[in-house]
C-alpha cells in the first residue's frame, strides 16, 4: 500500500486563478492510496517546499504528486528539496499550468487539473525508486588514426595525465597534413608546424604509439571497452633501426611509393618521407623478394643495427579503454569516375594531393611546377573547384577545403613560376573562416588569378597541350583555355575502411559514409555510441583548424569523462526478464546497440547504454521488457483514469 | 448538451510535450478534451496501449512526436510512425474511423502548431461523434 | 476414486474432439482414470443428463468451441455449474479461433451471406423456428462464465495436450509454456544479424529458404505466440499464424507493434507501400483472436 500526498500549487493566480485548486485537492484525496492532499500558493519557494518536506514526515509519505508547472520548470526542484526523505523517483509532477490553466478556462479548467492529477498519482503508484546507474571506467582512451586530429587529441588527453593508445595504420603518423606542402591562409609549411606535434606523440610518456597497426574488433561499452589490435609486421625492429639507410641503398627492389602517390620511386624497404614517426624502416611484404620463401637478404647484410627480422609475425594486442576517439580521416574522390574530366587519365590532369606534393621542397620535384608527361615546367594552369563535389551526379555535399586550397595552389604556383599563368574555375568561393576572405581577396587581386565562374563542361588533350572547355558565367561567354597542366580538387571522401570501422564500432554513417554525430548542432563530436567520439575528416569535411578544434573538443569530451571514478546515468532504462524466447526483434531496433544476445540467443542489455526510450519495450512481442517508471501497466492505469 | 469528445494524447517528453508547453507559455487557447500523458518517446507507444484507450472509451488518440531526423532517441518517431500506420489500418478493419487516430509531429518550438493541431484533432472528433467501441 | 470428466462441443469444426484422440496410447492412460459423464460427440447423452447432475459432481469439464449461439451459452452456464473446474479446450473456447472472424460482420450480413446471396441456396430462406438464437456476436467461454484453465490451439498440439491433462488430472493448472515459439523453432539459428523487411511476401507466393519466415518477410506469428506445439507448422514449411494465442496479451497486438518495428523504414513512402501492402490486417494477425480484438462486434463508426 503506497501513501501517496498531492499538493496542489496555486502558482499565485496563474492556476487558482483559473483552476479550482480546493477542488483538485478535495476530489484527489478521495483516490485510492492517497492519504494526504493540499494546496499552497507557491509550492516552488521555500515555505512551500517545506510543507511539502513536513508532510512527508507527518505523514509518512512514500509518493508525491506536486501539481504545478511543467517538469521541465520545477522537477528537479522538488526532487532536490526532498530527496533526503524521499527517493526522487516517488516524485512527480502534474502539469496543471503549462498545459492545463494556461490554455484552458472555468470548469474545463479543473476538471483536466484533476484528471491530469490522477493520471500521475497512478504513475506515482507504479513508480520504483531507482538509484543512478555506475559504470566503472577504465580511465585509458583509444585513438584511431593518427593524423593531425588523432595527434591532437591524444595529446590533448595524454597532458591530462590519462594514457592513450594511438593507432596508425601506416608506417607513420602524420596522416594527410604531412603530404601538404603549404598551408593556408598563413602559408605555414606544413611538416614545420606538424612534425614537432608528430614527435611529441611519439615521445610522451602517457602515448603508447602502434603505427602499422590496425584495430580489427571492439567489444563492450562506454568506459569498458575492449579492443583488439593487430600490429602488422614491419619486419624492423623499430627501437634497433637508426634509419642510416644504408638497407635502403641495399634493397634492389624499385616501386613506385604512395606517399607520392606513385610519382616518386621507393624501394622494398623504406621509410615514407623523411620526417616519418617513428623514424625507422619498413619492409613492404608485397615486393620484398627476402620475406619467405625465397630469400635474397641484401638489406639484413648491411644492417648494422641488426633490426631487420625477416620472421616477424602479426602481433595481436588486446587493450582495454574507456573511450574512443574516432579520427580516420579522408580520401579523395576517384577522377576515374570523373567522365566528363577525361576520367583523370591523363598525365597532367592531376588532383591536388598530387600537386601538393609537387609544391613540396620535398616531393617528387623538389618544388618544381612541371607537366609530368614531359617534365618541363607547367606556365599555365587551370585549378578546378568542385571535381566531384556539389554535383549530384558524383557527391552533392561541399568538401569544404577546396576553395581555400586552391587559391593558395594557385598562389604558390605564381611564386614558383613568376611568369605563370593561373585559372580557377569556381562555382562560388566559400572563404568562412579566420582571415580567409582577405587570403582569398589577396590571391585575387594581388596575385593575378583569373577567376572564372563556371564548371568545366569538357577537359581534353589536344597535342601537348590540355583544353578546358566552359563557360564563364558572369561574363555569358565560353572560354577555352589551352593548359599545360589541369589540377582537379576532388571531393573529399571517407577512408576506404569506413564501413568496417563503423561495423567495429557500431557507430552510424551518414548517406556519404562519414561517420554520424549524435547531434548535428548540440552533439557534434559524440557518437550516438556513448564513450566514443570523432575528429577530423572522418566526421566531416574540413580543415585543419577545424579538425585540431574537433580533436580537442573530442579530448575534452574523454578527459571529462575520465575525470570521474564512476559514470552516472539515468536509471530509467530497459529491464530484461527471463522469458526471452530469442526473437531478436529488440536486437535489431535498438538505436543505440545496447542490446546484445547471450550464448543461448536471448536478449539482455547493458544499462550502460541503454537511453531507456521503450521502442524495444513496445516491440518485444511477449512482454519479457520492462520500462521502470513507464511500464505497460502504469500507462495503461493512467490512460484509463483520464477517460474516466 | 452537445457532444464532447474524450481524447487521450501520448506526447514524447523532448518535442510535442515540449511543444505542448511552449502552447502554454505563449496562452494558445485549444480545447481542453485532451488530456496529455507524457511517454519519454513516441516509440514506446504500443499499438496496444492505443487499443486500451478506444476500449476504454476514448473518442481519440493523439500522438506528439519529434520530426523525422529529430527525434532524441534517434530512430524512436520512425517505430511510432509504422506501428501506427499499421495500427490504423487495423482499426479501419474494426471498423474505427481511422481519423480517430492521429500522429503529428510537433516540436519543442512549435506551440503554435500544436495548438491548431490539437483544436483541429478536437473539432474533427467532434464532427465524427462520439466512439462507441463497447457496442 | 476415478475423476468425472465432461466434454461438450460447442461452435466449433470438431477437430479438438478428435484431437483427444491424437494422444494415440495415452488415451488408454487416461480412460483408466477418469470417468466420462458427459460427452455427447462419443456418446449418447442427454441434456437433461447433465441437469440432473448435482452441482459441482463432474471433476473436469472441458469445453470446445466458441459460443455462438444461445445453445452453447446455455451449456456452458450449466457445465460451469456441474463442474469443478472448466477448461476452455482449444482456440475457439480460449479466443473464439477461425469463426471469430466473423465478428469483423453483422449477424444480418453473416445471414445474407449464407442464406440469401449464396450460389448454393437459390431461394434461400433464413430458418427461424425451433432453432437456438444465433447471437449478435461470437463469443469466447471465459466471455460467458468463469473459466479455470485454457488450453489453446487449434486444435490442441499433442505436446500441448499431453501435458494439459497430466496437470489438470492432478488438480494442476501451469502447463502452458510462458515463451513464445521462437524459443523452439526449428528455424531460429537462421536468423540474421540485422533484419529489415523490405516487402511482405505471402507465404503461399514465395519460394521458402528455408530461413527465419521473418527474414524471408514472409510475416510468421511465432515470435508472439506461445510455444508448446513444437513448432509443428514451421517443421512442414508453414508460418506459424498464431493458435496457441499470445505470451503477452493478444499476439496480434504484440506481433504488429513488433513486426512493423522491423520494416524499413527510411523512406516514409517505401515504409508506406510495404504497410499498405499487408492485406487483411485483422486476418493476418487475429486470425484465432478476432472474438478478443472485438468482443462487442465490428464498430460502427462509418462517418
Amino acid at each position: 500500500m503506497a501513501r501517496i500526498g498531492v499538493f496542489v500549487c496555486h502558482c499565485g493566480l496563474n492556476i487558482a486563478g483559473v483552476v479550482d485548486v480546493k477542488k483538485v485537492a478535495e476530489e484527489l484525496i478521495k483516490e485510492k492510496d492517497v492519504v494526504y492532499a493540499t494546496t499552497y500558493t507557491y509550492m516552488c519557494s521555500d515555505p512551500g517546499q517545506n510543507l511539502i518536506r513536513e508532510k512527508i514526515k507527518e505523514h509518512r509519505l512514500d509518493g508525491v504528486v506536486i501539481a504545478a508547472c511543467s517538469p521541465s520548470m520545477h522537477e528537479e526542484t522538488f526532487r532536490n528539496a526532498t530527496r533526503d526523505l524521499i527517493n526522487p523517483y516517488r516524485v512527480e509532477i502534474a502539469n496543471i499550468r503549462e498545459q492545463d490553466s494556461w490554455v484552458h478556462e472555468g470548469k474545463d479548467a479543473t476538471e483536466k487539473a484533476i484528471k491530469i492529477t490522477k493520471s500521475l498519482v497512478e504513475k506515482v503508484r507504479g513508480n520504483y525508486e531507482l538509484e543512478p546507474i555506475k559504470i566503472d571506467v577504465e580511465k585509458r582512451a583509444l585513438v584511431i588514426g593518427g593524423g593531425i586530429a588523432g595527434i591532437q587529441a591524444s595529446l590533448d588527453i595524454a597532458d591530462a595525465g590519462y594514457e592513450v593508445i594511438l593507432v596508425e595504420k601506416e608506417p607513420s603518423i602524420g596522416g594527410r597534413m604531412a603530404q601538404l606542402s603549404e598551408t593556408f591562409p598563413t602559408l605555414d609549411c606544413s611538416q614545420c608546424i606538424l612534425t614537432p606535434k608528430m614527435v611529441l606523440a611519439a615521445r610522451h610518456p602517457n602515448i603508447k604509439l602502434l603505427t602499422y597497426s590496425e584495430v580489427t574488433g571492439v567489444d563492450g561499452y562506454v568506459g569498458n571497452f575492449k579492443v583488439r589490435i593487430k600490429k602488422k609486421p614491419r619486419y624492423i625492429d623499430v627501437d634497433k633501426c637508426t634509419a642510416c639507410g644504408d638497407c635502403e641503398d641495399a634493397c634492389i627492389v624499385v616501386v613506385p611509393n604512395e606517399f607520392d602517390f606513385g610519382r616518386k620511386p621507393r624501394k622494398a624497404i623504406y621509410i615514407p618521407f623523411p620526417q616519418a614517426v617513428p623514424a625507422a624502416y619498413v619492409i613492404d611484404e608485397q615486393s620484398c623478394l627476402g620475406i619467405a620463401p625465397l630469400r635474397c637478404g641484401e638489406c639484413a647484410s648491411v644492417c648494422e643495427a641488426n633490426a631487420i627480422d625477416y620472421d616477424m609475425q602479426p602481433e595481436y594486442i588486446e587493450e582495454k579503454v574507456g573511450a574512443i576517439v574516432v579520427a580516420t580521416g579522408y580520401d579523395l574522390y576517384d577522377k576515374n569516375k570523373l567522365v566528363e574530366y577525361g576520367y583523370g587519365e591523363d598525365a597532367d590532369i592531376i588532383t591536388s594531393l598530387e600537386f601538393e606534393r609537387m609544391l613540396s621542397a620535398s616531393g617528387p620535384t623538389q618544388g618544381k611546377v612541371i607537366k609530368p608527361s614531359n617534365g618541363k615546367e607547367a606556365k599555365k594552369i587551370v585549378f578546378v573547384q568542385c571535381a566531384g563535389s556539389r554535383d549530384k551526379q558524383h557527391k552533392p555535399y561541399c568538401s569544404s577545403i577546396c576553395c581555400m586550397y586552391t587559391a593558395k595552389h594557385a598562389l604558390l604556383f605564381k611564386h614558383h613560376v613568376k611568369d605563370g599563368e593561373a585559372y580557377v574555375f569556381y562555382i562560388d568561393i566559400r572563404a568562412t573562416g579566420k582571415n580567409y576572405e582577405e587570403f582569398i581577396a589577396r590571391v585575387m587581386e594581388e596575385e593575378r588569378i583569373n577567376y572564372i565562374r563556371g564548371k568545366p563542361a569538357k577537359i581534353y588533350r589536344q597535342g601537348d597541350k590540355i583544353v578546358v572547355e566552359g563557360v564563364d558565367t558572369l561574363l555569358g561567354k565560353s572560354v577555352k583555355i589551352e593548359a599545360d597542366l589541369v589540377v582537379l580538387a576532388m571531393a573529399i571522401v571517407p577512408k576506404k575502411d569506413v564501413k568496417e570501422i563503423a561495423k567495429l564500432l557500431k557507430v552510424a554513417t551518414d548517406e556519404h559514409g562519414f561517420f554520424k554525430e549524435a547531434h548535428p548542432k548540440l552533439r557534434p563530436v559524440e557518437a550516438v555510441t556513448r564513450g566514443i567520439f570523432f575528429a577530423g575528416c572522418g566526421q566531416a569535411p574540413k580543415d585543419i583548424p577545424a579538425s585540431v578544434a574537433q580533436a580537442s573538443a573530442a579530448a575534452s569530451k574523454v578527459i571529462a569523462m575520465f575525470s570521474h571514478d564512476k559514470l552516472e546515468k539515468e536509471p530509467i532504462v530497459a529491464r530484461f526478464g527471463d522469458a526471452c524466447t530469442g526473437c531478436r526483434t529488440c536486437f535489431y531496433i535498438c538505436p543505440f546497440n545496447a542490446i546484445q544476445l547471450d550464448s543461448n540467443g536471448k536478449a539482455y542489455n547493458i544499462p550502460a547504454l541503454c537511453e531507456g526510450c521503450g521502442v524495444c519495450v513496445a516491440a518485444c512481442p511477449v512482454g519479457n521488457i520492462k520500462l521502470p517508471n513507464y511500464d505497460d501497466e502504469q500507462i495503461k492505469k493512467m490512460v484509463e483514469v483520464v477517460l474516466e | 448538451m452537445s457532444f464532447e469528445p474524450k481524447i487521450v494524447a501520448f506526447l514524447c517528453n523532448w518535442c510535442a510535450y515540449a511543444g505542448a508547453d511552449l502552447a502554454g507559455v505563449s496562452r494558445l487557447k485549444y480545447p481542453a478534451n485532451i488530456i496529455p500523458i507524457r511517454v519519454l518517446c513516441s516509440g514506446r507507444i504500443d499499438p496496444e496501449f492505443i487499443l486500451h484507450a478506444f476500449r476504454n472509451g476514448a473518442d481519440g488518440v493523439f500522438i506528439g512526436g519529434c520530426h523525422p531526423g529529430d527525434c532524441h532517441y534517434i530512430k524512436g518517431n520512425y517505430h511510432a510512425r509504422r506501428r501506427i500506420l499499421l495500427t490504423k489500418k487495423l482499426l479501419k478493419e474494426m471498423g474505427i474511423n481511422e481519423k480517430r487516430l492521429r500522429l503529428e509531429w510537433v516540436s519543442a518550438t512549435e506551440g503554435r502548431k500544436f495548438a491548431n493541431v490539437v483544436s483541429q484533432f478536437v473539432e474533427e472528433i467532434r464532427q465524427l461523434g462520439p466512439l462507441e467501441a463497447k457496442k | 476414486m476415478k475423476k468425472k470428466i465432461a466434454m461438450y462441443w460447442g461452435a466449433g469444426c470438431g477437430g479438438c474432439d478428435v484431437s483427444l484422440l491424437g494422444v494415440h496410447e495415452k488415451l488408454l492412460d487416461l480412460l483408466g482414470e477418469v470417468d466420462i459423464v458427459f460427452w455427447p460427440c462419443a456418446m449418447d447423452f442427454k441434456y437433461e443428463d447433465l441437469e440432473k447432475m448435482e452441482d459441482g459432481s463432474i471433476d473436469i469439464a472441458f469445453y470446445n468451441g466458441a459460443i455462438r449461439t444461445s445453445e452453447n451459452e446455455e451449456i456452458a452456464k450449466l457445465l460451469r455449474k456441474k463442474a469443478k473446474m472448466l477448461v476452455a479446450y482449444g482456440s475457439c473456447a480460449t479466443e473464439g479461433c477461425v469463426i471469430g472472424l466473423a465478428n469483423l460482420y453483422a449477424r444480418e450480413e453473416i445471414f445474407d451471406a449464407i442464406y440469401l446471396n449464396n450460389e448454393t441456396t437459390p431461394d434461400g430462406k433464413i430458418p427461424s423456428h425451433e432453432l437456438p438464437e444465433f447471437l449478435p456476436v461470437l463469443k469466447t467461454l471465459d466471455s460467458v462464465v468463469k473459466v479455470d484453465a485454457f488450453i489453446p490451439g487449434c486444435p490442441p498440439p499433442k505436446p500441448v495436450l499431453e501435458a494439459a491433462l497430466n496437470a489438470l488430472l492432478n488438480g494442476k493448472t501451469d502447463f502452458l509454456s510462458n515463451l513464445a515459439l521462437c524459443d523452439e523453432c526449428p528455424r531460429r539459428d537462421s536468423k540474421p544479424d540485422k533484419l529489415e523487411i523490405n516487402e511482405i511476401k505471402r507465404w503461399h507466393s514465395s519460394n521458402d529458404d528455408g530461413r527465419c519466415f521473418l527474414a524471408q518477410g514472409i510475416i510468421c506469428m511465432g515470435l508472439a505466440t506461445r510455444a508448446g506445439c513444437k513448432a509443428e507448422c514451421i517443421t512442414a514449411s508453414i508460418p506459424c499464424t498464431g493458435c496457441m494465442g499470445g505470451v503477452d496479451g493478444l499476439s496480434g497486438v504484440s506481433a504488429m507493434s513488433a513486426i512493423a518495428s522491423l520494416i524499413n523504414g527510411e523512406d516514409e513512402e517505401k515504409e508506406r507501400k510495404i504497410i499498405e501492402s499487408i492485406e487483411d490486417v485483422v486476418g493476418t494477425f487475429f486470425k484465432y483472436s478476432a472474438a478478443k480484438l472485438l468482443p462487442y462486434g465490428r464498430v460502427k463508426d462509418e462517418s
